[in-house]
């Protein structure tokens, strides 16, 4: 039906450059990008604009948002504001490489099962099932008890625990996609399994992917808060978002700034990729045949 | 008795577009009207604006419809709701999409009467056996009982009919209602569907893209395009003599010409020997033989350039032969020859020169053909991975291909949802020729399409086979395409092979049997063919 809803016609159009592509963003794309911008930002080169660092305390404890300190200060009265700054490299950092891991291997696994079938499908499938039946926070502590906490840890934790996800739902697409008639025309080609994977699989799945890798960051960046939270994570003096929500929680009885900022901070980070990736152009330009 | 229908200056949009623009015509009460025209001309759209309803997306715009003294257009939703199921009904194309899985057939059957509260559930349900056995439904006291999934297609569409007649309708818009079904089952429905009609001297619109299937149906034909009405007429005066040039050209593509043979073709060298072949689907008995098989016993010979017609009802087993030559089902027993030469069993097995001079083309364009590669690199792959072609070379032959199969150049940059059905088996078929096989499968290339753009697809497979000496296995259900492009008819029933005829002897009898049943069960583009169906009956069953 998009096609004979979309006014005028299309269908003579040639493939357009890339900036068409990202102007078809809606406005609420654009809110995302420049959300998610703000805090790479700020997670790069935030720290080196600031005039006093996370670490200098002293200062009055819980303080409320003045013109000295913007956003207030914490529990040993330190400024709020440089400490979200700097959590943001932690949060965005860990969270963004974590998700992709989780992502990119569940999805190249999931083609593999799908495009090999048989006994391959059947290991990956129970292997991963496995590793779903052990409880997140649980799978998380025996790591940390194990290796320690450290940045690169947190990471591979992270990334292990939402893999089972990611290749499930990859797995659920692309038996779908399998099953179609042009992976059946690689096929009696004589095409490798690696073709049939990346090239005729992996872009008829991208979409609905890029979509779950959105909430699955989510998930994530809720994981490392609440390992944070735990004092599993990051560990002091450094502090990611959760980490602070942990440490200023004595203020949330005031409603005071230092517990609500880094809230803030989460949410605003989570719902600007989740508009970036509604965004994306994907299924309804394929539908009108034009890249 | 049915109702008087006037439609008058009906226009339907869609944003932009106009879909169905400024139609007018009228049924008389007890007549049969059908809309016909290719997908996309409007027919469906004029048909459900009858019951005042537009799809998503769409609008009737203006113009008026009266049924008897009622102006549908004029009605309130609460009214419309009356009116929809009570005096106006529809039979949908997909009687299995239409009825519910999780509920019995009476149950559904009896639901618009009790919705509309024209009679008590009891009532109702003898009124619903009446039918079915009006209809001539098997046991028609328990069939009711059963759900959706336990009849066959024919059966289910027929209970819908009943469905729709329950509440003794004034007019009844019957939508393609046998296109989903064999050839052998859509006479049985069309039979019980036109006595129904006539009986009950019932307003009928029957929306269809077979004009064949209209001839038998319909006392008038309306010929849409492009939502505009193109042609209207009896349906004698306009078979006979139609006056519009898409009128013409329907009726030229309804009745394929037999395509030109290649000559000499008959003492040709042997390409494709199968013998003995049986094949089936499921884990593998001690004896090494497949759980369910479907087919068995195959033998078949195919010479180069010959072009072999395999028919068959669904489930016969000939798409199961298409993929055991093709490799992608290993078959169990029987062996497969190519060039003289044996062919593996299995795909990985095979050389890349074997896979490349086998080339298979399915059903659906809309499945094979991946939607997010251009149609460039959907040519592309093929000759880059048996050619080696790249740069110049490759952009040349791409050109070359399309080309060949009749589509412009510019195409080349767009993806696969960009083009019409048509222009998609092309490129299908060019995709196989970029390979320059020796054999090309063909799985139903044409029954996904509407009659004008199947008959140009079959031309070009005819000329392309004239012009590169290609030979084809050419499966379909329907004879009559098969006829027009093959030399030899493979007749398949329940994975046998039953009989093969050759061209010459198509118009010569006596066939196979059941031969002759498929050749019976195709309409003919006249009034009246049923009627003779009809009373040829008793004396075969005798």
């Amino acid at each position: 039906m998009s096609t004979i809803t979309t006014p005028g016609g299309f269908a003579g159009r040639p493939a357009s450059p890339w900036f068409a592509r990202l102007a078809q963003f809606g406005a609420t794309g654009w809110i995302g990008i420049a959300v998610i911008a703000f805090w790479a930002l700020a997670a790069i080169v935030g720290p080196a604009l600031l005039s006093r660092t996370g670490a200098a305390g002293g200062g009055a404890v819980f303080a409320p948002i003045s013109a000295d300190h913007w956003l207030g200060t914490d529990y040993l009265g330190r400024d709020m504001l440089a400490r979200v700054i700097e959590g943001a490299r932690y949060t965005v950092g860990v969270a963004f490489v974590a998700t992709l891991l989780a992502s990119g291997i569940g999805t190249l696994l999931a083609l593999l099962a799908a495009a090999t079938g048989r006994w391959i499908d059947a290991a990956l499938s129970r292997g991963l099932d496995t590793l779903t039946a052990i409880p997140s926070k649980m799978f998380a502590l025996l790591m940390v008890a194990g290796f320690g906490s450290s940045v690169p840890m947190l990471i591979a934790t992270a990334a292990v625990i939402y893999v089972p996800g990611a290749y499930r739902m990859a797995r659920a697409l692309a038996v779908n996609i399998n099953a179609l008639d042009y992976v059946t025309v690689a096929r009696t080609r004589g095409e490798r399994t690696g073709y049939v994977m990346l090239r005729e699989i992996l872009p008829n799945i991208a979409g609905p992917m890029l979509a779950d890798l959105g909430l699955r960051f989510v998930y994530v960046v809720l994981l490392l808060a609440s390992l944070s939270f735990l004092g599993l994570g990051v560990q002091p003096p450094a502090a990611d978002w959760g980490s602070l929500v942990r440490e200023n929680i004595g203020a949330l009885a005031d409603a005071g700034s230092s517990v609500i900022v880094p809230s803030l901070a989460i949410a605003s980070l989570t719902i600007a990729v989740n508009l970036v990736i509604d965004n994306l152009p994907g299924h309804s330009a394929r539908e009108r045949g034009v890249r | 008795m049915g109702s008087h229908v006037t439609v008058d200056k009906l226009t339907v949009s869609a944003g932009g577009a106009t879909l169905v623009d400024a139609l007018s015509f009228t049924i008389r009460p007890g007549e049969v009207l059908a809309l016909i025209g290719e997908s996309g001309s409007g027919k469906t759209t004029t048909a459900l604006a009858l019951m005042g309803y537009a799809r998503r997306g769409c609008r009737i715009s203006g113009g008026s419809v009266r049924i008897g003294d009622i102006d549908v257009l004029g009605l309130g939703a609460r009214q419309l709701r009356a009116l929809r199921g009570s005096t106006v009904t529809y039979i949908a194309q997909s009687a299995a999409a239409s009825f519910d899985p999780s509920r019995t057939i009476l149950d559904q059957v009896v639901e618009p009467a009790c919705l509309h509260g024209t009679m008590r559930r009891a009532e109702a349900e003898l009124k619903a056996i009446a039918l079915f056995r009006e209809l001539a439904l098997p046991e028609p006291e328990s069939i009711g009982q059963r759900y959706p999934h336990q009849v066959s297609g024919g059966q289910l569409q027929r209970l819908m009919a009943a469905m729709a007649l329950i509440t003794d309708p004034e007019v009844v818009i019957l939508d393609e209602p046998t296109t989903a079904l064999d050839v052998t089952t859509q006479v049985e429905v069309l039979r019980a569907f036109r006595r129904v009609v006539r009986e009950r001297q019932v307003t009928a619109v029957y929306v269809s893209h077979d004009l064949a299937v209209v001839a038998q149906m319909a006392d008038h034909i309306l010929v849409l395009r492009d939502g505009r009405m193109r042609e209207v007429g009896a349906t004698e005066r306009l078979l006979a003599a139609p006056q519009n040039e898409y009128t013409k050209s329907l009726l030229a593509a309804a009745c394929p010409a037999p395509r030109a043979s290649v000559a000499g073709s008959g003492d040709a060298e042997v390409l494709l020997r199968v013998q003995g072949l049986s094949a089936g689907y499921g884990p593998r008995g001690r004896d090494g033989r497949p759980a369910v098989m479907v087919l068995q016993d195959i033998d078949l010979e195919l010479r180069r350039g010959q072009a072999i017609g395999v028919i068959g009802e669904s489930g016969s087993g000939k798409t199961t032969l298409a993929r055991a030559v093709a490799g992608l089902l290993a078959p169990s027993a029987g062996t497969l020859a190519f060039h003289g030469r044996p062919l593996q069993p299995a795909l990985a097995q095979r050389t890349r020169e074997d896979l490349r001079r086998i080339q298979i083309v399915f059903q659906s364009a809309d499945t094979s053909l991946n939607p997010s590669h251009t149609i460039e690199r959907i040519l592309a792959r093929p000759l880059q991975f048996y050619k080696r072609l790249h740069g110049d070379a490759l952009r040349r032959r791409i050109a070359e291909l399309l080309d060949l199969v009749k589509l412009p150049r510019t195409l080349a940059d767009r993806l696969p949802g960009g083009l019409s059905g048509g222009q998609k088996q092309r490129v299908n078929l060019a995709r196989a020729l970029a390979a320059e096989p020796d054999l090309i499968l063909c799985d139903e290339v044409t029954s996904a399409l509407d009659t004008v753009v199947g008959a140009a697809v079959l031309d070009l497979i005819a000329e392309l086979r004239r012009e590169l000496g290609v030979s084809y296995l050419f499966i379909s259900h329907d004879l009559h395409t098969v006829r027009s492009v093959c030399d030899e008819i493979v007749v398949m029933r329940h994975g046998r092979k039953l009989a093969q005829v050759a061209r010459a002897d198509y118009q010569r009898g006596p066939h196979h049997p059941y031969y002759e049943q498929l050749a019976r069960a195709v309409p003919e583009l006249r009034r009246g063919w049923l009627d003779e169906q009809d009373r040829a009956r008793p004396a075969l069953a005798a």
